[in-house]
């Protein structure tokens, strides 16, 4: 039976530890959006020097499990003691610094590929119109690759903001006391897994949910210059 | 629609300045020499048709013309500016200088055989966006052109739809108009009618003949006979990158020289 006196007592610890959830998707997911649009235009450049470097990136953070990212970046840089010593050291001590860079730095990896990927399929004649209107090449990617692209990564990005989100939970083992902490606190207290990972679940469920219909409202202002495919393809 | 107006001598004359000219064009794809040395002028208010056969080089000389392809050789001139060219790395030339370029594209307008127009834009978007981030103009300014021009290629009522909502007749018209909205010296037409369902085809010619009665200066790469033969002033026959006969449509079509573009009109003819 599901011990609803437990539920009512540790409901606020929830809901805080929702905020701490929400707040390191927002922060993770802004940052890697703001770093993986020119990251992108990078990626796909013609240029080696300039998309060598960026696909090394993102190979290697796609290649490697967020956990251990987390657990390099948060026990691994405290092994030295030169590191412990420097500058640096101030910010890295700090679980919340460190969860920040390690969920940014993963989250960019994969929106790169997303938006790269969108930047490639752009159809070739809509560059030549622009370049034979005489569009320079900064106009031709603030007016047309980016905002042409942006929109078609649309769906796919959506699905890495959900996947993010549930990656959230890896802070719980850096002691931020987000969703995951909070059940596990609960459930280690009271031994009831219902009332902690069934609750948890929940909540994460609700959101997964929230952020694929804010996404389709999204996609409904944005993708509206396409035309409409059968009904309930989407 | 009027009856096709001959061409009138007065301003279709010798003695009109020279809108665009390229000399001695030569494009090399890898070991096959498509275009071997072309040269063409033309005047202000030419309208100059050009046909062959798939393949023969049309589309690759017309996409020279504003450097979309860049030759191998050759010359541009445009509007008594020469286009400075130097060899790219690959060999083949590249504008010396990006600016006298983008000045070069901004008056030789082209329109596309698949219409091209940027699918995230409306119609009247698609129109001022150019004259806007390339000329400079305001945004008001911008959009009361492109109405105006949205007009005159009768697809004003649509100036809000999305290209993917547009019939392909349609999408050529404001491809059409998002040229003239920057009221260019010249334009480049690459087989504009190609693409579209054949009841489509009038509506696209009918706005063509129209600016070509206008007096504008178009080069048009096309298969439709009856628009070369009608409605420019002078045809050029290209054959396996040469051009192969250049004239006053008259007489390219009633009394072809080479046996070649007899043959041509003949497969034409349907």
């Amino acid at each position: 039976m599901i011990d609803f006196s437990i539920i009512a007592e540790t409901w606020p610890q929830f809901l805080k530890g929702l905020q701490v959830t929400l707040l390191l998707l927002v922060i993770a997911c802004a940052s890697g959006f703001v770093l993986s649009v020119p990251l992108a235009v990078a990626r796909v450049s013609p240029r080696r020097w300039l998309s060598g470097p960026v696909w090394l990136f993102t190979y290697v953070l796609r290649g490697t499990p967020l956990l251990v990212q987390m657990f390099m970046v948060y026990h691994g840089l405290a092994q030295f003691e030169a590191f412990r010593e420097s500058f640096a050291w101030v910010a890295f001590k700090n679980p919340w610094f460190c969860a920040w860079l390690v969920f940014t730095l993963n989250t960019t990896a994969y929106t790169t590929e997303i938006f790269a990927g969108a930047l490639r399929a752009t159809p070739s004649g809509e560059l030549e119109a622009a370049r034979s209107l005489g569009m320079t090449e900064g106009a031709i990617y603030r007016r047309i690759l980016l905002p042409g692209a942006l929109r078609r990564a649309l769906p796919q990005y959506g699905n890495e903001v959900v996947l993010m989100m549930h990656a959230t939970a890896i802070a719980s083992t850096v002691t931020l006391v987000e969703v995951t902490r909070v059940a596990r606190d609960i459930y280690y207290n009271h031994l009831s897994a219902t009332e902690s990972f069934g609750v948890a679940a929940l909540i994460y469920f609700v959101l997964t949910f929230s952020l694929a219909g804010l996404f389709k409202l999204i996609e409904r202002r944005y993708l509206r210059h396409l035309r409409p495919t059968a009904a309930g393809v989407a | 629609m009027s009856a096709p107006v001959p061409n009138q001598p007065d301003s279709r004359s010798g003695t009109a300045p020279v809108a665009l000219a390229a000399r001695g064009i030569r494009k090399r794809f890898g070991a096959v020499e498509v275009l071997k040395g072309l040269t063409i002028e033309a005047k202000t208010g030419d309208v100059i048709s050009m046909i062959g056969a798939s393949g023969s080089g049309k589309s690759t000389f017309l996409r020279c013309l504003n450097l979309l392809e860049r030759p191998t050789a050759g010359e541009i001139d445009f509007a008594g500016e020469t286009l400075r060219l130097v060899p790219g790395r690959d060999g083949d030339l590249e504008a010396a200088d990006a600016s006298q370029l983008r000045r070069l594209r901004s008056g030789v307008a082209m329109v596309f055989q698949q219409f091209n127009l940027w699918a995230h834009m409306t119609a009247l978007e698609n129109v001022i966006e150019a004259p806007i981030q390339v000329q400079g103009l305001a945004r008001a300014e911008a959009i009361s052109r492109a109405e105006h021009y949205l007009e005159r290629v009768g697809v004003a009522h649509r100036k809000d739809a999305y290209p993917a909502f547009l019939s392909g007749g349609e999408q050529q018209r404001v491809a059409i108009a998002r040229a003239l909205a920057m009221e260019p010296k010249v334009m480049l037409f690459d087989e504009p009618t190609s693409a579209l369902d054949p009841e489509l085809v009038g509506e696209v010619l009918r706005v063509m003949r129209g600016l070509a009665e206008e007096g504008r200066t178009m080069i048009v790469v096309t298969h439709e006979m009856s628009f070369a033969r009608d409605v420019s002033n002078r045809a050029v026959f290209l054959h396996q990158g040469l051009i192969e006969e250049d004239g006053q449509p008259a007489d390219v079509f009633r009394h072809p020289k080479s046996p070649r573009l007899a043959a041509f009109l003949q497969n034409t003819r349907r």
